[in-house]
């Protein structure tokens, strides 16, 4: 990058300081779409999960759909983000930000649905352990309460990460902002002057935080594939669902955090900070994760066939050639069909235009995945007699469309008040200073700064 | 050591005997203040029968043969349904029992799933009762809301009542004293219900009969309700 540092500020701090009407469009459309969404969900609440299409034998079906599928995309950012930053990757440094602030809002959305998807929401609080007039703590013996646990450790984890770094770009905003913004960002910078302590300690913080982040991550979504493989349901009691959600989770991941990065970089003009390059390297990933999540599903459908269990092979026809089996053949199509030869060929995968093609059709794919596991499961469980279906009505489209504009509606007030990319860390990387002597580096940039 | 329970609840289904009246099905309803849910809501899977006869076809029109199984919660000894609950709301109770406490539920739907029988019933919408039966509760069973599980508890209100009562008068329960609505309403005498601690009891001379079955036996959960299979006759014999 040849860019001076003042070039760079001025680029990348150029969307917190002007909004086009292109942004009041989309502000306004996504911000109905999630309205709609809540107003979905206040007629639940009101009238009972019965306003939903669950039924009996299908108790579970798009919310936790949504929560598996949204908990998986958080694994975007903060662990491939901790992967890149423990390994020294130095290209990751445009990419780092981007992938974390996926992570949080995905986060912040999923663990949302287990309160949606409640008969009773207002008591969800009865699933943290504190000490009640009732006399009881939580059941520690169920999963759904690993999960409580572990979604709020990963959140609590990945917030952390996405503002330690901020701080000394939130101090250089308050440098250049002047009235009520300056305020503000001088409150969000906790006092950064960029002194050498301060530098220390943020490397330190951020050293702990990349390698403690990563096994959080994995058990995540390890746990949440737990609510499945714990309960005794043919297709669910498997051994290989920990593994097998972990990566689905990255996976979905990588492809969302594509998916972004293609379009902040035409939207806020940053075609020459996220290059080909990035996306040249996140679909080596995506294609590594492409491969993995067909060997996986290879691997449990093989198995899961020739072990011959009757109450087994009833899902597993069900999906494979029944009522699920449209569904079953896109996720394979979207998942692997499409994006493995795209992603595997160098000159498809260096263009920005096919990686994004790619990674398109798997974030639907992953969504397939999701459901296909739950509610062919659900539908078709041992006695015969109770074989059910399940057909989802307007409210749970209505709040399924809505997180996916709350996602968008997320990010795109997100890029309003954080530069999207880390500004110090690119210009650390713009120095060519040696990976091992962070302190000497930080203290150039800190120097730089007005 | 663990305590031995007081009382183990079981019951014995007999096939054989079992013609398909739903009279069970019916004096649970009743005793129990199930909901009706409506045709709506049951045509949509959401209907409520803590006992249901399950009916198996076999052969083709018109040589066919129907053959009935009624299930309720077979109050496994190791249920699925408790371990996954996060609010305690699905219990063992002292006497072995696969309780449900309403008051605790908050509606993750989890045991339901987990539930390998299917016997456990969901409030979607608030409950509503076809008239005039909303004019004949039973003021021993609570009535459920939205948004909670519920499910059979071998009559908990009449094992309740009795044992206080043989506490009052300061003698043993007697076996056959009591019976839950599904067993006292069955006219062929296909359920017997009653104490498995007691060997010598009606239940647990049924249960150790060499044609008692348990459903889904293999999945390990060791229910308390025992099915007796049913013989194949041939000419008055049995073969």
């Amino acid at each position: 990058m040849d860019k001076t540092p003042e070039q760079i500020n001025e680029d990348l701090l150029r969307p917190l300081d002007h909004a086009s009407w292109r942004f009041y469009v989309a502000l306004v459309i996504l911000g109905s779409l999630v309205l709609a969404a809540f107003f979905a969900w206040g007629y639940q609440i009101y009238n009972g999960i019965g306003v939903s299409g669950l039924d009996r034998p299908v108790f579970w079906g798009f919310y936790i759909t949504n929560f598996v599928f949204w908990i998986g995309i958080s694994h975007a950012g903060t662990l491939i983000s901790a992967i890149l930053r423990v390994s020294n990757a130095t290209w990751r440094r445009p990419v780092t930000r981007c992938a974390e602030a996926i992570t949080v809002f995905a986060l912040s959305i999923g663990a949302m649905f287990p309160l949606v998807h409640l008969g009773r929401p207002w008591l969800f609080f009865w699933l943290i352990p504190y000490p009640s007039e009732r006399g009881i703590w939580p059941q520690f013996r169920s999963p759904l309460l690993w999960d409580f646990f572990a979604i709020n450790t990963y959140l609590i984890g990945s917030v952390t990460f996405l503002l330690l770094p901020s701080f000394p770009d939130f101090a250089l905003i308050r440098d250049r902002a002047k009235g009520w913004r300056r305020k503000i960002y001088a409150v969000a910078s906790l006092g950064w002057r960029g002194t050498p302590k301060q530098w220390h300690r943020l490397e330190m913080a951020m050293r702990i935080m990349a390698v403690a982040i990563i096994p959080v991550a994995v058990s995540v979504h390890t746990i949440v594939s737990w609510d499945f493989a714990m309960a005794p349901v043919p297709g669910w009691h498997s051994t290989i669902f920990g593994p097998y959600f972990v990566a689905g989770a990255i996976f979905s991941g990588i492809a969302a955090l594509i998916v972004a990065m293609a379009i902040l970089r035409k939207l806020l003009h940053l075609e020459e900070y996220l290059t080909p390059l990035h996306f040249d390297n996140l679909g080596k990933l995506l294609l590594v994760m492409s491969l993995l999540w067909f060997y996986f599903v290879f691997a449990e459908r093989l198995t899961t066939w020739y072990g011959n269990f009757p109450s087994e092979m009833a899902v597993f026809w069900v999906t494979q050639s029944g009522r699920f089996s449209k569904l079953f053949w896109t996720m394979v199509f979207c998942n692997f069909i499409i994006p493995a030869p795209i992603l595997a060929i160098k000159n498809l995968r260096t263009k920005i235009g096919w990686t994004v093609v790619a990674a398109m059709p798997i974030i639907v794919g992953m969504w397939l995945e999701r459901f296909l596991i739950i509610v062919p499961a659900l539908s078709h469980k041992y006695l015969p007699y109770n074989y059910g279906t399940y057909k989802p009505t307007w409210v749970e489209i209505t709040i399924t469309v809505g997180t996916f504009a709350g996602m968008g509606l997320l990010y795109l007030l997100f890029s309003k008040v954080f530069p999207i990319i880390s500004i110090w860390e690119l210009k650390l990387g713009g120095q060519k200073k040696p990976e091992t002597a962070p302190a000497l580096a930080s203290q150039k940039v800190a120097g730089e700064q007005p | 050591m663990k305590k031995p329970m007081e009382h183990k609840w079981g019951m014995v289904i007999d096939l054989d005997r079992c013609t398909g009246c739903e009279a069970c099905v019916a004096a649970c309803h009743a005793e129990n203040n199930i909901a009706t849910v409506g045709d709506d809501q049951a045509a949509r899977g959401r209907a409520m029968h803590w006992i249901r006869v399950e009916r198996y076809y076999e052969g083709n029109f018109p040589d066919i043969k129907v053959k009935y199984r009624p299930v309720p919660c077979q109050q496994c000894s190791d249920a699925p349904c408790e371990p996954v609950c996060p609010t305690y709301a699905s219990y063992h109770n002292p006497e072995g029992l696969n309780a449900q406490i309403y008051n605790r539920c908050i509606g993750t739907r989890y045991c339901a799933n987990a539930c390998p029988y299917l016997v456990r019933f969901f409030n979607f919408l608030n409950p509503v009762w076809d008239k005039p039966l909303d004019l004949q509760f039973n003021p021993d069973v609570s009535v459920r809301s939205v948004g909670i599980m519920e499910k059979c508890t071998f009559c908990i209100q009449r094992i309740k009542t009795a044992e206080i009562n043989a506490q009052v008068e300061k003698r043993p329960l007697k076996d056959g004293e009591f019976n839950p609505a599904c067993v006292e309403s069955c006219p062929t005498n296909a359920m017997v219900f009653g104490d498995l601690n007691d060997p010598e009891s009606n239940v647990s001379r049924l249960s150790r009969s060499a044609r008692g079955t348990k459903l889904l036996e293999e999945l390990g959960t060791h229910p308390k309700v025992t099915y007796l299979k049913r013989d194949t006759w041939h000419n008055g014999q049995n073969a």
